[in-house]
């Protein structure tokens, strides 16, 4: 259920068909209220239904912010383990798309930081194709952060392939001079600065983190002990960010590993702009990739 | 090299707390040695001026071995005192000097801005703390005035800071960088130099600030014959030496050949006894609610006084036999520590017999806290002259101990438990302890023994008058 997810398909063509295809007991349009339809998905998860509640923005979820954390994330602990929510939401992020401030920021991190529900953000076709089934598994609540500039992304998954794993990170690209731990959105720009890396000779590993919390510390702290080095991309602001998470994570457990400081490359810290030039300035892009790599290889 | 225990022959120097030029007094504790079981301070036993140090820190060298010249104190005017007055002040009270001037943040920034050395400064403000008044007033030092008086002017916060062993600032002139700061390196850098015994102020760091990276690190450690002067730890890793024992490894075989000598050459005998510890309990709980936790005594330093005005009683189990029996002038009792990382070590409360309980109580506390952390005087582990060991909070009853030798005599106490007692025809519940005593049979026979025993027991039941 959500805004436009029935007749018109989803503000961006995810759910398009289903109504067609499921009927509208099971596919439903609501009001424009994201604290309502949110609460509603929470109450028919706890009646024993598997709600998959789409928001447009996360710029929007905020509103429905109280329903998921004072609600969804926490009526477990307080129910003393009685009462499961095992809710999924679904919602766009990031920017990169004209689409001004009020629907391009990614504040996924702040999601990252509430203990109680499980948060993802595939980066490829499959992942976002894959993850859906155990996250409607999952006895909890799971946010998932689909990047808007991925929707356009074409793959081919397996169409019957096994369900993707929620609890660990993927090495995109195998590496020795560097780590570069991005997820999402930036996944693409990092493998691109990658490849270009490689062709002046620096071999870097990539990591998608995938699943934002709980984060898999045994890969990107394993890949940080074989590199050496870390630079941390991602699309949110850089002061209390995902980033800065993952940067001290790596400082507690692989200090004595570290041969340079840790990079980041996160957002401008602005609300992101509207006009073209401006945005891609505040965005994280591949030359920032590179130049923080070159500080961290030296 | 003194002699910091009987089970010692050789002591690794760890660090130097004087220079040449400085003024020094008997007791001063002027350097650090290792030991096979823990670094220890050394006090100097003469008056007098450093002349000079004759012995690197990091070398191993023989018990007897001179460590430094001292020149007799009549010799020295004042006013002839080496350039860097600030260094003798420093080096002649090391503790103050290890502790810093007392001093906030926003001082020591302008002090180091100013060139102002803050163990120099006389501070006005609460407690002796240096303001930013006094700062001001200092006299500057004219900044950055050559490399070879770069560490003349030392810095206490940034000394302490070091990551590498401790060496006296000025040890290596060469290196220094002007700032006397420390080398800026990764952290895998400063591991891997650290892990391979090289010092990183002699590798060139090739980072963004000359910072040292791990590639600097392992460059220098490939090179064939580096051009590393002088500390043999830096011209190993080429062929690296079968590895020296762990300190635990050390430890146990310290241990080893002391308990066996002991085994091999002393007779041992052992008496036991059990002691009524009603009286004494009562009264310790007694004293104790009349004072503040930090004060209250714990019946180990009640039997530690106990067994030492015992050994006063009987002199025949105090003292050291070398070629006969020499008694001791005082009683130094030593008290057996267990360390966390294995093995113990067993330091002396010097004059026991004569402390005050509560005095006693503080040392007591102080030299196990010492003991485990590994900084022990050289005074406290050289001369027991009787030892008592206790493994009542392992919850053992009885322990029949091994001698230290030379020592003559090694006291156990088990736990304190509940027994059923009989006194004067009446059966009771009653706090006991059991006693023991291992003695030297070439020194003593069994009813010198007994006789201290029984004082033991006897003074037990008086705790006031202990």
């Amino acid at each position: 259920m959500g805004e436009d997810v029935g007749r018109y398909g989803g503000a961006f063509g995810v759910s398009l068909g289903l109504l067609d295809e499921f009927g509208p007991d099971r596919v439903r349009d609501t009001p424009l209220s994201e604290s309502a339809f949110v609460g509603a998905g929470i109450g028919a998860a706890i009646a024993g239904m598997r709600p998959i509640v789409e928001i447009m923005t996360v710029n929007f979820s905020l509103l429905a912010l109280d329903q998921i954390l004072n609600n969804a994330a926490t009526l477990l602990h307080m129910s003393g383990g009685q009462v499961a929510v095992p809710l999924v939401i679904r919602m766009t992020t990031g920017a990169g798309r004209q689409l001004a401030a009020q629907h391009s920021h990614s504040l996924e991190g702040w999601y990252a930081h509430i203990p109680g529900i499980r948060v993802l953000a595939p980066a490829t076709v499959a992942d976002a194709r894959h993850m859906l089934a155990p996250a409607l598994a999952d006895p909890d609540p799971v946010v998932i952060f689909e990047h808007g500039s991925l929707y356009n992304a074409s793959g081919s998954p397996e169409p019957d392939g096994a369900p993707a794993d929620l609890d660990s990170a993927a090495v995109r690209r195998s590496g020795t001079a560097v780590s570069l731990i991005t997820y999402g959105g930036s996944l693409g720009k990092v493998l691109e600065a990658a490849e270009r890396l490689a062709a002046d000779g620096i071999d870097a590993e990539v990591v998608d983190l995938r699943t934002l919390r709980p984060l898999d510390d045994d890969t990107v702290i394993g890949s940080v002990r074989r590199t050496h080095r870390a630079v941390v991309a991602d699309e949110g602001w850089r002061t209390g960010g995902i980033s800065a998470e993952i940067a001290a994570r790596i400082a507690e457990q692989a200090f004595y590993d570290l041969d340079a400081p840790v990079e980041r490359v996160c957002a401008a810290e602005v609300p992101v702009p509207y006009a073209h030039q401006l945005e891609e300035a505040a965005l994280p892009q591949v030359a920032g990739i590179l130049a923080a790599v070159r500080r961290a290889v030296g | 090299m003194p002699s910091l225990g009987a089970d010692m022959t050789e002591g690794t120097l760890l660090e130097w707390l004087v220079r040449p030029g400085d003024r020094v007094d008997r007791g001063d504790i002027v350097a650090v040695v290792d030991t096979a079981k823990a670094a220890i301070e050394v006090e100097c036993f003469e008056t007098g001026t450093v002349e000079e140090l004759l012995v690197q820190p990091g070398t191993v060298v023989p018990v007897g071995a001179p460590l430094a010249v001292i020149a007799a104190a009549a010799a020295e005017p004042e006013a002839g005192a080496p350039a860097g007055t600030p260094h003798a002040r420093a080096g002649a009270h090391p503790a103050e000097h290890q502790a810093g001037p007392i001093a906030t943040p926003l001082v020591r920034r302008l002090a180091e801005a100013g060139g102002v050395d803050l163990a120099a400064v006389h501070g006005t403000g609460p407690g002796g703390r240096i303001t930013k008044a006094d700062v001001q007033a200092a006299p500057h030092a004219p900044a950055g005035d050559g490399p070879s008086e770069g560490p003349a002017v030392p810095s206490p916060p940034q000394a302490e800071s070091h990551g590498h062993p401790p060496t006296g600032p000025g040890t290596h002139p060469a290196e220094a960088d002007g700032a006397g700061g420390r080398v800026r390196a990764s952290p895998m850098a400063r591991r891997i130099a650290a892990e391979a015994g090289l010092d990183l102020a002699r590798v060139h760091g090739s980072g963004a600030n000359g910072t040292v990276r791990a590639a600097d690190v392992r460059a220098v450690l490939r090179a064939p014959a580096a051009p590393v002067p002088s500390t043999a730890s830096a011209q190993e890793p080429a062929a690296p030496a079968p590895s020296p024992p762990t300190r635990a490894e050390a430890m146990r075989q310290a241990v080893g050949a002391l308990m066996d000598r002991s085994k091999r050459e002393i007779p041992h005998y052992y008496l036991s006894t059990t002691v009524d510890l009603a009286e004494a309990t009562r009264w310790l709980r007694d004293r104790n609610r009349q004072l503040p936790v930090a004060e209250r005594l714990v019946p180990a330093a009640l039997m530690l006084k106990a067994a030492a005005v015992a050994a006063r009683e009987v002199p025949q189990l105090n003292g050291w036999w070398t070629d006969g029996f020499t008694p001791a002038p005082a009683v130094h009792l030593g008290v057996a520590v267990a360390l966390r990382g294995g093995g113990l070590i067993a330091p002396a409360i010097r004059d026991a017999a004569d402390l005050p309980l509560p005095e006693l109580m503080a040392r007591l506390r102080d030299l196990v806290a010492r003991a485990r952390s590994g900084r022990l005087r050289s005074a406290e582990t050289s001369d027991p002259s009787i030892t008592v060991t206790s493994l009542g909070d392992q919850g053992v009853e009885a322990v029949f101990g091994v001698i230290y030798p030379p020592q003559v005599a090694l006291v156990g106490l088990g736990k304190v438990v509940e027994r059923p007692w009989a006194a004067n025809g009446m059966l009771g519940v009653r706090p006991v302890v059991t006693a023991t005593l291992s003695a030297d049979h070439r020194a003593s026979d069994g009813a010198t023994g007994a006789r201290f025993l029984s004082a033991l027991d006897r003074l037990l039941q008086q705790p006031e008058e202990l």
